[in-house]
């Protein structure tokens, strides 16, 4: 594995706080370029806030985020994926009336710039934008193996397929970094090991670096460099799969009793 | 290879639909033809509306009032200045397209619901505000303008009637064209897209706000030119042609028509256009209790309004032949 260059997200002393519950608290890691990152911890730990305030649907009430050195919370939310960070959701945030090529196709919104104008009257810069659009999602599409699937409207497809046509649509936003939020979840023993393959695929073929948020711990332990581990929205350990295996706060937040 | 394609197939068909809509005023009654030119009319005033509400999910109970400000924009610019009919076209387009956007912004922080009732009051405030004293001089008050109606151009052997509906062809095709390629593309993408899942289109990249106003502007935009035609076609406005009761009528053409179909707009014009006269062919006393009975047969036999009906039997036609 070779790291390029320093971190590519920085976050420090974040906490957000919804009534008196304090969901994190001064969370603070960072994650190098070209890296694949675990984020682990008992339901409840904060991962999924965590991922909301990298997308910027929470506003944390202290802390910054550093993306590529630049402040991250600074930018509108529709802003987010033209800077580079693309992102699946938990329990699937399709377009469910849409065809599968269209979802992924979305993808492509925030690297184009024709407008209204342009596409009422069928500019040729419209055009070409679609053209090579078109060719983008093809090659995604393949890559997800989403070909047989890519005219049927996505909300009538299998939970796994769905999650693939995500991923893809993630993947066409051309991100530096990629937010997987449990994407093992619902998916069977064999949509597992293949998910495994396409993480490093994306990061080693795509140059793609990569935060997910995993129950799956055998996958967690597999396929990251780093995992950080959180517990009531606190940071309990951070380090290489096998230091953050080993340690003890973790075993006790997952088995809720010492190690033996 | 042999057997023509879907596409193909559609091309054919538009041609030919085409053609006997250019033969159609030639067949019926100068009246008929007038109330197809209306029909067209309303099919672009309804492509306007289908755009906010079927793609974009923004419900309107008030798009009569940007028919409205299209019908005096054309009004007032032959009545004032003399200018000629067919550029009060686009001039009320433009009109339509600010009143729209501007709108659009503080609507944005309204949904479904709440959305519908602000529009709602436009709705309500539109032909009081057309009667004010203030807008007398400009409106016409309560008596409304008059309009005389066009000639053909270039010596066409065509009544004033035939080229009025002619005229409005070409104006709702290139319509038309305008809105098929805009739904086609990224913009028509992120419309639907923000109405299925905005949270998701906003992670997308998609700018939520500045996509709702703009398309409440292009909306109305439609139904401005829309009501500008209307305008030259019935020769007259008057504040009472666009009471609430319009753009109810708008709303019930889009849903009988097919939410999110360019071809449900011409099926829902055709409905509203036609539908009034048929039941009070078939009750002098009630015709409105004949219209509702319609409404409610549509809705019971066509959930998908008009288009999805004729797309569902167009693919269980397609699929037949090639069953043992």
């Amino acid at each position: 594995m070779a790291l390029r260059g320093g971190a590519l997200l920085n976050v420090r002393d974040l906490s957000i706080r919804f009534g008196g519950i304090v969901a994190l608290d001064r969370v603070s890691f960072s994650v190098p370029e070209g890296a694949i990152a675990g984020l682990i911890g008992p339901n409840g730990a904060g991962k999924t806030t965590l991922f909301n305030c990298l997308s910027r649907l929470y506003r944390p009430s202290e802390g910054t985020i550093l993306f590529d050195g630049r402040p991250l919370l600074a930018a509108p939310r529709h802003r987010i994926a033209a800077l580079g960070i693309g992102r699946t959701f938990q329990n699937l945030a399709l377009f469910r009336s849409m065809s599968v090529l269209d979802n992924v196709r979305i993808g492509g919104h925030c690297r184009m710039r024709a407008g209204f104008l342009a596409h009422a009257l069928a500019l040729p810069r419209a055009e070409r934008e679609e053209a090579a659009l078109l060719e983008q999602v093809r090659l995604l599409i393949d890559l997800l193996d989403l070909g047989p699937v890519a005219e049927r409207p996505v909300g009538a497809l299998p939970f796994g397929t769905q999650k693939r046509v995500e991923l893809a649509r993630a993947l066409v936003t051309r991100p530096r970094l990629l937010l997987l939020d449990e994407p093992a979840g619902g998916l069977n023993h064999e949509e597992v090991d293949q998910l495994r393959t396409r993480i490093r695929d994306i990061r080693d073929r795509l140059g793609v670096t990569v935060l997910l948020v995993e129950h799956h711990m055998n996958l967690v332990m597999t396929v990251s460099d780093q995992v950080v581990a959180l517990d009531f929205g606190r940071i309990i350990a951070d380090g290489t799969p096998a230091e953050v295996q080993g340690d003890a706060a973790v075993v006790r937040a997952y088995l809720g009793t010492p190690a033996a | 290879m042999t057997a023509p394609s879907a596409r193909q197939w559609k091309v054919a068909g538009l041609a030919l639909l085409l053609l006997f809509a250019c033969a159609l005023p030639f067949l019926v009654s100068s009246y008929r033809t007038f109330q197809l030119t209306s029909a067209l009319s309303y099919a672009i005033a309804l492509l306007g509306l289908n755009i906010l509400t079927g793609w974009n999910g923004q419900i309107s109970l008030g798009h009569g009032a940007f028919y409205a400000i299209g019908a005096y924009v054309a009004a007032i610019l032959m009545d004032r200045w003399d200018v000629p009919y067919w550029a009060t076209i686009p001039a009320a387009g433009l009109v339509c397209l600010g009143a729209g956007f501007l709108f659009g912004l503080p609507a944005l922080r309204l949904e479904g619901l709440y959305l519908a009732l602000a529009t709602f009051a436009l709705a309500l405030a539109t032909p009081q505000l057309l009667k004010s004293k203030h807008l007398e001089q400009w409106t016409g008050g309560v008596q409304g303008i008059v309009i005389m109606k066009p000639d053909p151009p270039f010596g066409l052997p065509l009544d004033q009637d035939q080229w009025l509906y002619f005229f409005a062809l070409a104006v709702a095709l290139a319509m038309f064209w305008l809105a098929r390629n805009l739904l086609a593309g990224r913009i028509g993408r992120a419309l639907v897209a923000i109405r299925e899942h905005p949270t998701a289109a906003e992670a997308m990249g998609i700018d939520i706000a500045f996509y709702k106003s703009a398309t409440f502007g292009v909306s109305a935009m439609f139904t401005g030119i829309a009501g500008a035609l209307g305008a030259i076609v019935i020769q007259f406005v008057a504040p009472d042609s666009f009471t609430l009761f319009l753009s109810i009528t708008l709303l019930v053409g889009i849903v009988v028509g097919g939410l999110a179909s360019l071809s449900g707009a011409v099926w829902g014009a055709l409905f509203i256009q036609f539908i009034p006269n048929v039941a009070d062919q078939i009750s002098k006393a009630a015709p409105w209790a004949i219209y509702g009975l319609f409404l409610i047969a549509c809705m019971y036999l066509m959930p998908t309004g008009v288009a999805g009906l004729v797309r569902a039997t167009a693919a269980r036609l397609a699929r037949s032949p090639r069953r043992p």
